[in-house]
Formats: C-alpha cells, structure tokens, sequence
C-alpha cells in the first residue's frame, strides 16, 4: 500500500525542528531512520499532515565518554551500535542486542532515539535502558530534560516524550569494573520478534551480587523489570543455588498475556528458561548449562 | 495540494535531478520516475527484503525511504551493479547454480550478498553456512528455498578466497 499525501520538511537543527512542530496547524511527525515510521505510513496506520526529517542533525550523532557516562546520539544507527568500540567497551549487551535488531538492511537506517522514542515492548534496545539504569534525554521548547529509563517507558508506546520534543540522547553511567553484563533473546527466527529476551546488568562484590537489574522484552506493554528475581540474587554468590532462586522468584515478576502465537505460561517459562542461561554465563566459568 | 519538492541524487553514477510528492518512497520513484525495474516491490514494509538498493555503499530498503530523503545521496540498483561488473560473479554463481525461480527475490538478495561478501572479505575468512543465512534473514524467497542461494554465496566467497591466496 501506498502512504497517504504528506508534506515533508528537512531540519538542519533542533531548534528548527521545534519550531517547525509547533507551527504545523495539523499532526506532525518527527521523522528519523523511518524504519519504523515508514511502515506505519504505507500500511495507513498512521496518516500524518507533515514529516519533519531530522534525519540530518550532526547534534543529535556521536558517541562519547563523557561526563562519567556513555552518551549516544539519537540518531546513531544500530549498525554503527554493533560496530561501534566504545559501546563495546562501556555497554556490551547493547552490542549483543544490536545484533539481534531485525536485519542488516534495516540496521543501516534505523535509529537509537527512534527504536527508544517507538517503545515497541517486543524491542531489545528499551530492555536493556532499563537494565543499565541509563537516562533519556529529551529535547523541547523549553530545553533538555532527562529522565530514567525505569521512568521512560509509560505504556503499550507510550513513553515520557510530551507531544513535540524530540528524544536526543542516552546516557549510560559507567560501570563499575566489577559490572557483569548481557542481553539474549529466544525468538523463532533470526531477526524475528523475541518470545522473550532479557537483559542483564550485575554488579559484584567480591564473589557476591550487589545488585542486579533485570529487564525482559516481549513479556508486557512496556520492557519489564524483576525485582523479586533482583532481590533473590543479591547478597549471594553466583551459585546454582541462587539461580534456581532467582528462577523461581520470576514467576511473580512476570504477568504476561496470553496471544495468538504464546501462551503466557509458554512464555514465562522460556523467560525462566533464558534467565537460567544468561545468569549461568555471567558467572566465573564454573558454572554449566545444567546448572541453570 | 502539497507541492512537489526538488530532489538531487546520484543514481547508478548519474546525476538525476526531479521533482517529486514527498509521500513517493525512493523504490517508486526509482521504478517510476527512472524506470529501473529491478527494485522489486513485494511487502512496501521493509519485511521480504525485495527492494533493497545500495544507499551510500550499504543495503537499506528502497521501501523504507523516500525519495526526498535521499537528496544528496548515492544510490545503485542491480541495473548498475550489473553494468559495472561489481555483481558479476554473483550472477554467474545463481545461475549455475539454480539460485533462483521466479526471480523476483533475487535483486534484494544480491544487493545484501555483495555488501556481506565484502564485510567478510575485510574480515578476511570465508563465512560460514549459518553466517550466510543470518545476512540474508531479512529476504524471503518463496520458491527455491535457501539452499542453492547460500550455496551460490557460498561459492563465491570460497573461489575469493582461494584467489587471494593465490595472488
């Protein structure tokens, strides 16, 4: 199908970009990769009266250590999160996610800001938001604003982006040395949607977790943490003990809906099933697939 | 009425210059407004991988992307890459091989094989099976099945390889 007629407007900067929001008497959308956008349009889910493409915005590029975090501009592409050095460095499980990102071609175009500002709850990227404790930095008229990711993501997408601001960053804090961390996902076919995947962020203490932060995709309206399979690991080794704890603790975490291709029991046991694996990996190297 | 807007691109190494409804996505205006017919049109959401072109030397979806966003930009088609040779080996290899049936897949897939043949090449190793089928997840071929394909990939990454080491 065909997108309904749109008007189409380049912006060479934020402030532009605003503006030219502000001043669209009907519905506007900000246009990045498209890669999400655009599939919206031509199957006329989404008819918008005007396209403002901040495609073009150096602003809002870049990668940098900065500050104590990692910040990454809204419009680098996940082709360049899988290549990029620093991210591999400071924020390897969004590597490991960029990997699981639909397919090359798309990669090639979609954006950070627009997987993020689109909230879809099957998308690997706003998981593993949550489960770095990152922030979301959003631009308006009335400047820069930052909010938590675990704060971020308000509903089925819906997220903490008013009406015309533009998402122009992330921020991830730095790690610690001792930072453990990883994102997986159990999915039917490569580049397909995940069943479930989870990202996994672990900070230790000697042989011990001082937290954990747990974030799953494709289990709820909104990437979901899960704070009882969290607390059941802290204080205690990576054992398979604590694991099987942590499993069974995520029964009560998890309440996902029942679908067409799932059941939701199906699928909280592959979230139990994935959660075995990636805590079983992130452990010293003693730990074995069965022990999880 | 809204107003068509200038558009100025390279397209397979010649200048184009239109004007064009800024709804017309790059693989319509490609099929349309120059005629270059081996951007196919399957799904128009960026699912069958049919009508990926080069953007700048990298695959994108010319059905997820409009025209007016690629002023500027460098865009080739099959027709070009065929001209030039760049593809030749590919073809030979699909068709010795019988990697294709209707066809109709067969563009997209030889845009991305390219572009993975010469990431694998920097990467300097001949990829493996799998590596070839994760390139290509985002093409669906409805009649072959994989197999040929990959095997036809295949081939030509294995005869790059041994040309290397022979020179």
């Amino acid at each position: 199908m065909k997108a309904r007629a749109f008007d189409y407007r380049r912006v060479a900067s934020v402030a532009e970009a605003l503006d030219a929001y502000a001043g669209c008497p009907g519905e506007a959308r900000y246009l990045a990769g498209g890669q999400s956008l655009l599939p919206a349009l031509n199957l006329r889910l989404d008819a918008p009266d005007l396209l403002i493409d901040i495609g073009r915005i150096d602003a809002l590029r870049g990668i940098a250590v900065e500050g104590g975090a990692l910040r990454i501009g809204a419009l680098t592409r996940h082709a360049e999160t899988l290549a990029s050095d620093l991210i591999a460095t400071h924020a390897p499980m969004l590597t490991e996610a960029a990997a699981y990102m639909a397919h090359p071609a798309i990669r090639n175009l979609g954006t950070m800001g627009g997987s993020l500002a689109l909230a879809d709850p099957a998308s690997e990227l706003p998981a593993c938001m949550r489960a770095l404790g990152a922030y979301i930095e959003i631009t308006g008229p009335a400047g820069i604003r930052s909010v938590a990711a675990d704060a971020f993501f308000r509903d089925l997408f819906e997220t903490a982006i008013a009406p015309g601001e533009i998402l122009s960053a992330v921020r991830v804090p730095l790690g610690r040395p001792n930072t453990r961390m990883r994102f997986d996902e159990i999915a039917r076919r490569r580049g397909d949607y995940a069943m479930v995947g989870l990202a996994a962020h672990l900070v230790l203490a000697g042989d011990a977790v001082e937290t954990a932060r747990l974030a799953f995709c494709s289990v709820g309206p909104t990437p979901v943490r899960a704070p009882a399979a969290e607390a059941a690991l802290a204080g205690r080794p990576l054992e398979p003990e604590s694991i099987a704890a942590a499993k069974a603790a995520l029964a009560g975490d998890l309440d996902p809906d029942d679908d067409d291709t799932l059941s939701a029991a199906a699928r909280k046991h592959l979230a139990g099933v994935l959660l075995g694996r990636v805590l079983s990996g992130l452990g010293d190297g003693r730990l074995t697939a069965e022990a999880a | 009425m809204i107003a068509p807007q200038p558009v100025a691109l390279t397209v397979n190494g010649a200048k184009v210059r239109r004007f064009v409804e800024p709804r017309l996505s790059l693989a319509d205006f490609l099929r349309q407004d120059l005629g270059l017919t081996a951007v196919h049109l399957g799904c128009e959401i960026g699912a069958c991988g049919a009508c990926i072109v080069n953007l700048d030397g990298r695959p994108v979806h010319a059905c997820l992307m409009l025209a007016v966003q690629a002023d500027g930009m460098h865009v080739e088609t099959v027709e070009g890459l065929s001209d030039s040779g760049a593809i030749a080996a590919l073809q030979a290899a699909f068709h010795a091989r019988n990697a294709l049936q209707c066809g109709f897949c067969t563009p997209g897939i030889l845009v991305v094989a390219l572009a993975f043949l010469k990431d694998c090449r920097a990467g300097g190793a001949v990829p493996s099976r799998g590596a070839i089928r994760d390139a290509l997840s985002g093409n669906y071929c409805r009649c072959t099945g994989y197999e040929a394909i990959v095997d036809a990939i295949q081939g030509v990454a294995e005869a790059a390889c041994a040309a290397e080491a022979a020179a």
